[in-house]
């Protein structure tokens, strides 16, 4: 059994009137939208807008007070159907286990759930590292890691489980420009590679317009606009307009100080 | 408290029916085991020690006045078997090992680690709580017998040097071999057994129930012992009532 011979292939996701409130406050608002199998999706939105309350939902962490959420047509609401496919999260935080290694962080899904033999599953482990560039951390404790190694080491460990759907929280917050452009390459071409769908999450606008075919806006819970990276940029709602051309222009009063 | 006792029970229910997972789950079992170990050996020595040696203190005068200078290692023996041992080594492990797990866990959950296992269809019942409840279910009682060991110890120290006692060693045990029964030892560990029971449900219980943020994990651990100590107190009256039958 090779994995390479069974390639995971896409899925399609169609989210329908998802509304879901916390206390008084409605984070989520009807959002509706279908990602299509081997599409990468980005949502982009302020924060607080509820981008990764909707992620929890996607994967199963939280249950919606409303509207239905469906994968190659099936809901996923009961649990046995859910486990039929096989999805990731890749954490804005990256939630490593704080307890383990990185390369045990990596192989926790296979160890766990004894897929594979012991060897199989460090030469998997590696073979993900290497793909993310953080081989050498392989016996490192996430505590020695910063921010944008635990986020890559997030990135293999959701890599081996050879999703069919993978959901990416802010893949490049904190990271430099240049890992921020490997990891734009990372998801493009495990996208290519796999056919993955791939939902990605982010405020950063070179990542969106660099890797999307299709873009969301949301604020507040609701979704503004769909559409093509250019439809989206040409998109005349103001609110839209103002989050993605915002730039830092700096006072003329603090120059020259 | 006593709105998430239903929780609780439901979380020990959950991972008493995991329980044919345990054997899988052993490494973990046995790492926790040794912490437990590690973290409460010599604490567990000292404390016992003088539990037994104090009690001494306290009975053996009086009773040595009354004439009855036999039932002191009678008395100390039934007190550390029966009762002393068992709920003050609870005690103690609530403090030391019971807040240590609802930290551990609590901040798992606080860090999303636990959303991250369930992601992956690692169910934490089985990853997190299932080891630590076997771990402290086997540990408590290993270490109960001990205490119960070194109290009876601590007791006879005590009554020897003690002037107003002096009361030999052999002695001493002579006398409380003659009071105690192997089923006083056997009802104090059986109690122990359930006080860590008590114990690790109600650590990981707090500790998958912590939300917000760091100050919450502080909660949660001061509310772990809280409520262990609580627990193990009344259950303690409950056992020890239905034990005397
Ligand atoms: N478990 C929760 N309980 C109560 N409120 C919550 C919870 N989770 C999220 N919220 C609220 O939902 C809103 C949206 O949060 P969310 O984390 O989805 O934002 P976001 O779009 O991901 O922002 P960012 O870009 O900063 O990550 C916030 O106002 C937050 O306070
Ligand atoms: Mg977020």
């Amino acid at each position: 059994m090779n994995s390479t011979d069974q390639k995971p292939y896409g899925v399609k996701l169609e989210v329908r009137g998802l509304r879901k409130s916390f206390a008084s406050q409605e984070v989520l608002q009807g959002l509706d939208f279908t990602v299509q199998p081997g599409e990468i999706f980005v949502i982009m939105g302020p924060s607080g807008s509820g981008k990764s309350v909707l992620l929890k939902h996607l994967i199963g962490l939280e249950a919606p007070d409303a509207g239905e959420i469906l994968v190659n047509g099936e809901s996923i609401m009961t649990p046995e159907i859910a486990a039929k496919y096989r999805m990731a999260l890749v954490f804005q935080s990256g939630a490593l286990l704080n307890s383990l290694t990185v390369g045990e962080n990596v192989g926790l899904y296979l160890t766990e759930h004894r897929l594979k033999p012991p060897a199989e599953i460090e030469r998997i482990v590696r073979e993900k590292l290497a793909d993310v560039r953080l081989s050498e951390a392989i016996h490192k404790m996430p505590g020695e890691l910063s921010g944008g190694m635990k986020k890559r080491a997030a990135i293999a460990r959701a890599l081996v489980i050879e999703p069919q759907l993978i959901l990416y929280d802010e893949p490049t917050s904190e990271l430099d420009p240049l890992s921020s452009v490997v990891i734009g390459q990372e998801i493009w071409n495990l996208n290519q590679n796999t056919r993955v769908t791939s939902l990605v999450v982010t405020h950063d606008r070179d990542l969106a317009f660099g890797v999307a075919d299709r873009i969301a806006v949301m604020d507040g819970g609701q979704i503004l606009t769909i559409g093509t990276p250019e439809a989206v940029k040409a998109f005349p709602d103001a609110r839209v307009q103002t989050f993605l051309n915002a730039d830092f222009k700096r006072e003329p009063r603090f120059k020259n100080i | 408290m006593f709105d998430n006792i239903g929780q609780m029970v439901l979380l020990f229910w959950r991972t008493l029916g995991a329980l044919p997972l345990a054997w899988r789950q052993r490494q973990k079992v046995f790492e926790q085991f040794f912490e437990i170990g590690n973290a409460s050996l010599l604490m567990v020595c000292m404390l016992s020690f003088f539990i037994g040696g104090v009690l001494s203190l306290q009975t053996g005068p009086a009773l040595v006045e009354r004439g009855l200078p036999s039932a002191v290692g009678g008395i100390v023996g039934l007190a550390v078997a029966r009762e002393l041992a068992p709920v003050m080594m609870a005690i103690l492990i609530a403090g030391r090992i019971g807040s240590a797990m609802a930290a551990e866990i609590g901040s798992m959950r606080v860090y999303q680690e636990i959303d991250a296992l369930r992601t992956m269809n690692i169910n934490p019942i089985h990853y997190l709580v299932l080891p630590r409840l076997v771990a402290i279910a086997l540990a408590l009682p290993m270490l109960v017998v001990l205490a119960i060991l070194i109290g009876w110890f601590g007791g006879a120290t005590v009554a020897e040097i003690n002037h107003h006692m002096a009361i030999p060693f052999a002695v001493f045990f002579g006398d409380l071999r003659s009071m105690v029964e192997l089923k006083d030892v056997a009802n104090g560990v059986f109690k122990t057994f359930c006080f860590a029971i008590i114990i690790g449900t109600v650590s990981c219980h707090q500790g998958l129930a912590t939300i917000g943020g760091p100050r919450g994990i502080g909660r949660s651990v001061t509310k772990a012992v809280v409520n262990s100590i609580i627990l193990i107190v009344m259950f303690d009256y409950i056992l020890t009532r239905l034990l005397l039958h």
